[in-house]
């Protein structure tokens, strides 16, 4: 009983990292339609930012506000992958617009790059981060249930950050503008909207959702220059299988990535779950091509 | 200007994978740092050295582990340049990036030995790439220096092991744990030869002395999340978890297990891939308690490993720490040139029939080249780590063990090795 309840919670707490990886691919590939190879390096990007805002922190402040270095290394991530994202579009993107197959292989080399860079500035060896200590430890429901803080403030940092993707793209105006470009560019521009502005701040946005995502992996593991690339294959799985261009499909996609993966991990082992869902995920494809939530709309036909 | 050539290097490292579409990352890490801040005087012209290769992988997941064995040995190429070299020659190292890769492994083996013609290599870490490079050794017939402990089973004529074979770490520190912490035990390893092969021997090392097998895991190497094995552990309360991971896992596993709320007093895990170094890595907090087997620690008390740890110190900095394989690996390159010595040639048939009972005064207590297997006896070791990142040692063998690669004096053993 208690391995079950343990076990549902870990479901949830992997389709939240899942989808925290995920979302920032969400509006890049998903609404953008760009194949975002680089996507990974922008969450390696997001995790050095928070080992070197912890550097900066442990060298220049009081001891006493280390532990309040988290929230400042959130904010740091975010703001310099979404800076990287928004020069990255500006130099090179925005020229690749339509062209899926091209901006796949550009951004891929972009991202071999950004990882040979990593490895000049930080060098080759992965590095570990050390957590603030008020997420040391766990939540104890009985003595056999602890909930690990880290795990149930990154649950709470996807909310969050679902949350104000939400408010964004649905209750703003720069959200509404980004909607319509979106679903149709040319009439967007007739109606006087610079859609390459619209361009480059959603891609921005969608980068520092990978920078906010690599901050939070901090938490879990080392970080090193090729974190991306193991993030990357299961940041996709999640997009395509949720379907292209729905935030809704998105969340439905890690967590079903999420949950099967924890199941299928429990009764057999680590390989042959990951195996297990990957066989899923190519089967269900199979049988509905558009993924869980299919969106009609012009820009994918 | 500095930011400059970093974009030039970085398009020049893509240009490279574009055309090779692999082993990108690693030819940046072979820059030749022959020589760099050797203390001789360069008067030996290039004619007059003996070359050796050193084969670690310097990027990737195991970078965390095999960066430092590379130091070592290249302190102690140092030191012996500095006292004359070998024969009276200076020994060159060149330095390859293994990146993680076992193919890589396999073919920078093969370049140090057909095309910069070493003596020998020192180099490996995980059995993957020991197993990968075996044959290109064999078939070149090369010597490779390998520094890790492994899970034996195996014997290469062209390879010297200067870590420990099972019966040298694994057998006895499961017999311990079994007659000192509980029966009910729990394997979790990396999926790949050594935990495997590893978990066999342990499996039928329980039946035989009366233990109980709880469970057993194996996660992919670089493997992050834990949560799911952590659960299973729970429910399966064993006494001891066995951990036979390789890497950055380790980081991942023990962060995760305290986060869980198990602790040291809770259970005993004992490690066979933790030491000093990945201590450093992952915290002293979070892993104070848990036990290794080894052969040796920084804190083993010998006045050679006094003498070791401060000039490896002094070369590399006041907060570095050495680990067993580090030792092993500086051990290593005072073995191949005693064998070099004693034959007073680097022809390999003349140099392996030298190295036969070879005794050196290494960090750990003596140890001897043993003449039928090429490994060499060592003394076991367990040890508890202490909240300052060091060992405490609980247990030692006495003196230095016979290597038994293939458990040829165990009975319980019959049959594990196929023969």
């Amino acid at each position: 009983m208690d391995m079950t309840i343990l076990q549902v919670f870990n479901g949830l707490s992997v389709s939240s990292i899942l989808l925290l990886i995920a979302l920032g691919l969400a509006v890049t590939f998903g609404l953008m339609n760009v194949i975002n190879m680089a996507h990974g390096e922008l969450i390696m990007i997001g995790a050095y930012s928070t080992y070197v805002t912890q550097g900066l922190f442990s060298a220049y402040m009081p001891k006493s506000w280390f532990d309040t270095y988290f929230i400042a290394a959130l904010l740091v991530s975010f703001v310099v992958a979404a800076a990287v994202g928004w020069l990255l579009e500006m130099v090179l993107i925005r020229h690749l617009y339509g062209r899926p197959l091209d901006s796949l292989l550009a951004t891929w080399g972009v991202g071999m790059m950004l990882q040979q860079i990593a490895r000049f500035i930080f060098g080759a060896p992965n590095v570990a981060v050390t957590s603030p200590s008020w997420l040391n430890g766990g939540l104890a429901i009985t003595s056999s249930i602890i909930l690990p803080y880290k795990r149930l403030f990154i649950v709470l940092l996807v909310a969050v950050v679902l949350t104000a993707m939400y408010l964004y793209i649905y209750r703003t105006v720069q959200g509404r503008r980004m909607r319509a470009v979106m679903q149709n560019r040319s009439m967007a521009g007739c109606l006087g909207i610079s859609t390459r502005r619209v361009d480059g701040l959603t891609f921005a946005i969608g980068s520092g959702i990978a920078g906010i995502a690599g901050c939070a992996l901090t938490l879990l593991g080392p970080i090193g220059p090729s974190i991306g690339t193991y993030y990357i294959v299961d940041a996709f799985m999640v997009v395509v299988l949720g379907g292209v261009g729905k935030l809704v499909g998105t969340v439905v996609g890690a967590l079903g990535i999420g949950v099967f993966n924890t199941l299928f991990e429990t009764y057999t082992s680590a390989s042959i779950g990951k195996v297990l869902v990957f066989a899923c995920i190519v089967a269900f494809l199979q049988w509905k091509p558009r993924g869980l939530v299919a969106l009609r709309t012009r820009s994918l036909d | 200007m500095k930011k400059q050539s970093v974009i030039v290097k970085g398009w020049a490292s893509f240009v490279l994978c574009a055309i090779l579409m692999s082993g990108c990352v690693t030819e940046k890490e072979t820059a030749p740092t022959a020589g760099a801040g050797n203390g001789s005087p360069p008067v030996e012209a290039a004619g007059d050295s003996i070359k050796v290769g050193i084969l670690h992988s310097l990027s990737g997941t195991m970078a965390i582990s095999e960066v430092s064995v590379k130091d070592a040995e290249m302190l102690a190429i140092e030191e012996i340049n500095a006292a004359g070299g070998v024969l009276g020659k200076q020994i060159e190292p060149v330095i390859e990036d293994g990146a993680s890769d076992w193919p890589t492994f396999a073919e920078k083996a093969g370049k140090l030995l057909q095309q910069d013609k070493v003596a020998a290599v020192f180099g490996g870490w995980t059995s993957a790439s020991r197993k990968a490079m075996l044959p290109v050794f064999e078939q070149n017939h090369g010597l490779l220096f390998y520094p890790v402990q492994y899970e034996g089973l195996e014997s290469s004529p062209n390879i010297f092991y200067t870590g420990a074979t099972t019966n040298q770490q694994i057998v006895p520190s499961v017999s311990w744990l079994l007659e000192n912490r509980g029966k009910k035990m729990f394997l979790l390893g990396s999926d790949y030869v050594f935990p495997r092969t590893a978990n066999k021997i342990i499996k039928a090392q329980l039946t035989a002395e009366g233990g109980e097998l709880a469970g057993e895991e194996y996660t992919p190497l670089g493997h992050t999340d834990f949560s799911t094995i952590i659960a299973k552990i729970k429910e399966a309360k064993p006494d001891i978890v066995y951990n036979t991971l390789n890497g950055d896992s380790n980081v991942a596993f023990f962060k995760q297990l305290k986060d869980a709320g198990i602790t040291s007093k809770d259970m005993t895990t004992l490690s066979v891939s933790v030491a000093e170094e990945e201590i450093r890595g992952i915290g002293a907090d979070i892993l104070e308690g848990h036990l290794a087997a080894w052969n040796y620690y920084q804190s083993t008390d010998t006045p050679e490993n006094k003498a070791f740890v401060d000039k490896y110190k002094a070369k590399y900095g006041a907060d570095r720490v050495t680990a067993d394989p580090i030792e092993a690996g500086y051990t290593a390159v005072y073995l191949w040139k005693a064998a070099v010595e004693k034959a007073g040639t680097t022809d390999v048939n003349k140099v392996k029939e030298a190295a036969k009972g070879i005794e050196f005064a290494a960090p750990e207590g003596k140890v001897t080249i043993d003449g039928d297997n090429q490994h060499i006896h060592k003394t076991v070791r367990i040890g508890e780590v202490q909240a300052d990142g060091q060992f405490k040692e609980l247990w030692n063998s006495g003196e230095p063990v016979k290597p038994d690669p293939y458990l040829k004096t165990y009975d319980w053993a019959k049959g594990l090795s196929g023969e």
